[in-house]
């Protein structure tokens, strides 16, 4: 008997980015901000986990861009089609309290983690500021439904394309300069994470990041996820993935996400391949 | 009939032991001498009758012995495979003292595999009692205390985190030695009992703590999946497995088929595997197959190793090559990649606590052995997950939940077993606490 996950919407939204909303009661009942699921397509899948972005009713929404075999592979899917297993809500959920003033910083696709986080947070009391940062502003997602739920958006493009010209570091860094931040969260690329969190360090603000080390079953058997943080070693998967930026190890993370990177290459040629054949032959099976 | 030669088996992943024929499983009965006080029975964790079973095979009476065999296992291709029967039932015949004890192992797996081919005969169940009771976790304890509850009439939900059943069964135990077909069929029979079963729950996440203790009973089996690891320098770099997620790439998500399987695992040239139990068995073996020369680093002698005898012998046969009274002191890489493992030599003197000899660090004698990757197979933990989410289940200081003889926790309701309890054990003495547990449960849920 096996449970199937619906697609139940996909949408692209940038070039190689796309928002899913899939059908997972029993992640959509639980989930929490910062929290993620793990997704397998088929019995020869790979399990991924990816960023919990929204949840209505008994769906989940996730944003992806497409990097590897898996994620072109789901980017095939069409509402309507099934995923295998959906397993979550996995990982602990942000540190949500009334802290004052936060700001929520996110770059490229990691703005998707973004809306749930400053959700709780505004429930919470807080006044919230949203950065969003993206390479150009073709590149630049939730950007009206951020609006719609933080106190203030700012946005930045690395080309200057659409709002600062720049990082969200820079944006960030003025604005500890300006007034008090009682906390940040921050969620990007592992580079991006690192030094936008290096922004907040002088002044002491306490400052989260989500972690993407790779990970197998994500509940905190096998260790593939595992980061050092303060010197000690955390599993990403049970102990975060939202840890204390300042704490992090950032290089080893970095280190770590290339484990199989030659294998990754292959399996991606291999699917091309296949891909161009079935196009070829008129197949749109996925 | 028996093992595969070596140098055929380190090419694929079949079974090693092919096991008995008709004539030789009769024969190999025909051996036992029907003890009137049987010390294998006393031997055996889950209290099998194995004269009985014997006996009918002696007589040719197949079906009959299946049916002795599962008035106590539901899972006996599965123990007959995997159980530490030297320890056990093997070790308790008396036949052993003067010869060769009977073959108990190779008989149970013989009888499991002829009903499997032959058809499954369901065991009765008893009337609904209209109680419900959750089992989180799905190895061996959980499914022993499902199948033993839902015999007894009760409406049996198991929880199992994973996209596929059977906990260590299915990510750690290779197919070489367990078959996933034999997994799957026996678990089929648990679910077949009307055990139902919800994969991709983690409870805890995906199910509220309310929601569980909301159930009539609640059998906690989540297992020891928690891999410590040595706490040596280097042991992040590339290059680096728990036994755990080596053997969980390969066996649960099949990545020695990759690129047709979708999940990548390192090949190593050369590969150190730190341990001498079961776990580091499989992880070498595994490490074999995919094409490496492999060194299994054990800090005590070989006769220390806790692994089953078979599969030391096995390991050696296959060509892995043994580090004995060597200890790990450092893992040595270079951008990321690992190159070498820094290890000392051990001397052997006073008996620990353990009745084992406690192995001291000779001075001058490290070497470094040329490797590219490791796997630490050095032992699991109580998964922390959900136990630390529920108020006032009571643990021990290494994690294990506390429980009594019966599995009793202490939330009145709330039962454990297998390696979430005891802390990591086998296969079988998980079952056995599982079947404790299910018959005080039983027990509890008769007297409402």
């Amino acid at each position: 008997m096996k449970r199937l996950y619906k697609v139940e919407l996909a949408t692209k939204l940038a070039d190689r980015v796309y928002e899913y909303w899939i059908s997972a009661p029993q992640v959509a009942q639980h989930a929490r901000a910062g929290q993620f699921l793990i997704l397998r397509l088929h019995e020869k899948g790979e399990r991924i986990p990816l960023t919990i972005s929204a949840v209505r009713g008994d769906a989940v929404r996730v944003i992806f861009m497409t990097v590897g075999k898996t994620t072109q592979e789901l980017a095939t899917l069409r509402a309507g089609d099934s995923i295998m297993d959906v397993a979550g809500p996995l990982g602990k959920p942000s540190e949500i309290a009334s802290y004052g003033t936060c700001c929520v910083v996110g770059g490229g696709v990691g703005i998707a983690s973004m809306p749930l986080i400053v959700e709780e947070l505004k429930a919470a009391g807080n006044h919230v500021i949203g950065i969003i940062g993206a390479r150009s502003a073709d590149l630049l997602i939730l950007e009206d439904e951020l609006r719609g739920i933080c106190d203030e958006v700012y946005i930045t493009t690395d080309d200057g394309s659409k709002g600062v010209h720049g990082f969200a570091a820079d944006v960030l860094k003025e604005l500890l300069g300006e007034r008090a931040i009682d906390r940040v969260w921050i969620i990007g690329p592992a580079i991006m994470m690192k030094v936008t969190s290096g922004v907040t360090a002088p002044y002491g603000v306490k400052t989260y990041v989500s972690l993407n080390p790779i990970m197998v079953d994500g509940t905190g058997m096998c260790g593939s996820c595992r980061v050092t943080v303060g010197g000690e070693t955390k599993f990403a998967c049970v102990d975060g993935p939202e840890f204390d930026a300042h704490q992090v190890d950032f290089a080893e993370l970095m280190q770590r996400q290339r484990i199989y990177t030659g294998q990754e290459k292959v399996s991606l040629e291999r699917f091309a391949e296949h891909q161009c054949r079935c196009g070829e032959g008129g197949d749109h099976h996925g | 009939m028996g093992d595969r030669p070596a140098d055929i088996r380190i090419r694929d992943f079949e079974e090693v032991d092919t096991g008995l024929s008709p004539g030789e499983a009769i024969a190999e009965a025909e051996r036992c001498i029907q003890c009137k006080k049987p010390l294998c029975v006393t031997g055996c964790p889950v209290c099998i009758d194995i004269p009985a079973f014997i006996h009918k095979v002696a007589e040719g009476d197949f079906r009959g012995a299946a049916r002795a065999l599962k008035e106590q296992n539901m899972l006996p291709a599965i123990c007959g495979r995997v159980c530490p029967q030297e320890t056990q039932c093997e070790g308790a015949c008396v036949l052993g003292i003067k010869a060769t004890p009977i073959r108990i192992g190779a008989l149970e797996r013989f009888v499991a595999d002829w009903e499997r081919q032959d058809g499954v005969e369901l065991p009765k169940t008893a009337r609904p009692t209209g109680k419900r009771v959750a089992v989180v976790g799905s190895g061996p304890a959980g499914l022993t205390a499902a199948a033993d509850l839902a015999r007894a009439g009760h409406t049996v939900t198991i929880f199992e985190s994973l996209h596929e059943a059977g906990g260590v069964l299915t990510y750690g135990i290779p197919a070489f030695r367990l078959p996933e077909d034999v997994v799957r069929a026996e678990i089929d029979q648990v679910l077949d009992l009307g055990v139902r079963l919800k994969k991709n729950h983690l409870v805890g996440r995906s199910v509220s703590v309310d929601e569980l203790l909301g159930y009539d009973a609640v059998f906690l089996a989540t297992g020891a999946g928690l891999p410590a690891f040595m706490g040596i320098p280097g042991e992040n770099y590339n290059g680096v497995y728990s036994a755990n997620e080596f053997l969980t790439r390969v066996n649960l998500m099949h990545a020695d088929a990759f690129p047709e399987f979708d999940t990548p695992v390192l090949h190593g040239g050369r590969v150190a595997v730190i341990g001498g139990g079961n776990v580091a068995m499989d992880a070498a073996r595994v490490a074999r197959r995919m094409g490496a020369k492999v060194f299994l680093v054990y800090r005590r002698r070989e006769e220390d190793m806790p692994a089953r005898k078979a599969e030391v012998l096995h390991a050696k046969e296959e060509g892995i090559e043994f580090l004995t009274c060597t200890n790990p002191t450092r893992i040595l890489g270079e951008g990321g990649c690992v190159f070498g493992l820094e290890c000392v030599e051990m001397s052997l003197c006073d008996l620990d606590a353990s009745g084992r000899p406690s192995p001291e660090p000779i001075p001058g004698s490290e070497f470094t052995l040329d490797v590219d990757m490791v796997i630490q197979a050095i032992g699991t933990g109580p998964n922390p997950l959900l136990v630390s989410l529920i108020p006032g289940l009571e643990r021990a200081r290494r994690g294990n939940v506390i429980v009594d003889e019966n599995g009793r926790t202490s939330i009145p309701h709330v039962y454990a077993g297998g390696d979430i309890a005891t802390g990591a054990a086998t296969v079988i003495e998980a079952m056995g606490s599982a079947k404790r547990a299910a018959a005080a449960i039983n027990e509890m849920l008769s007297e409402e």
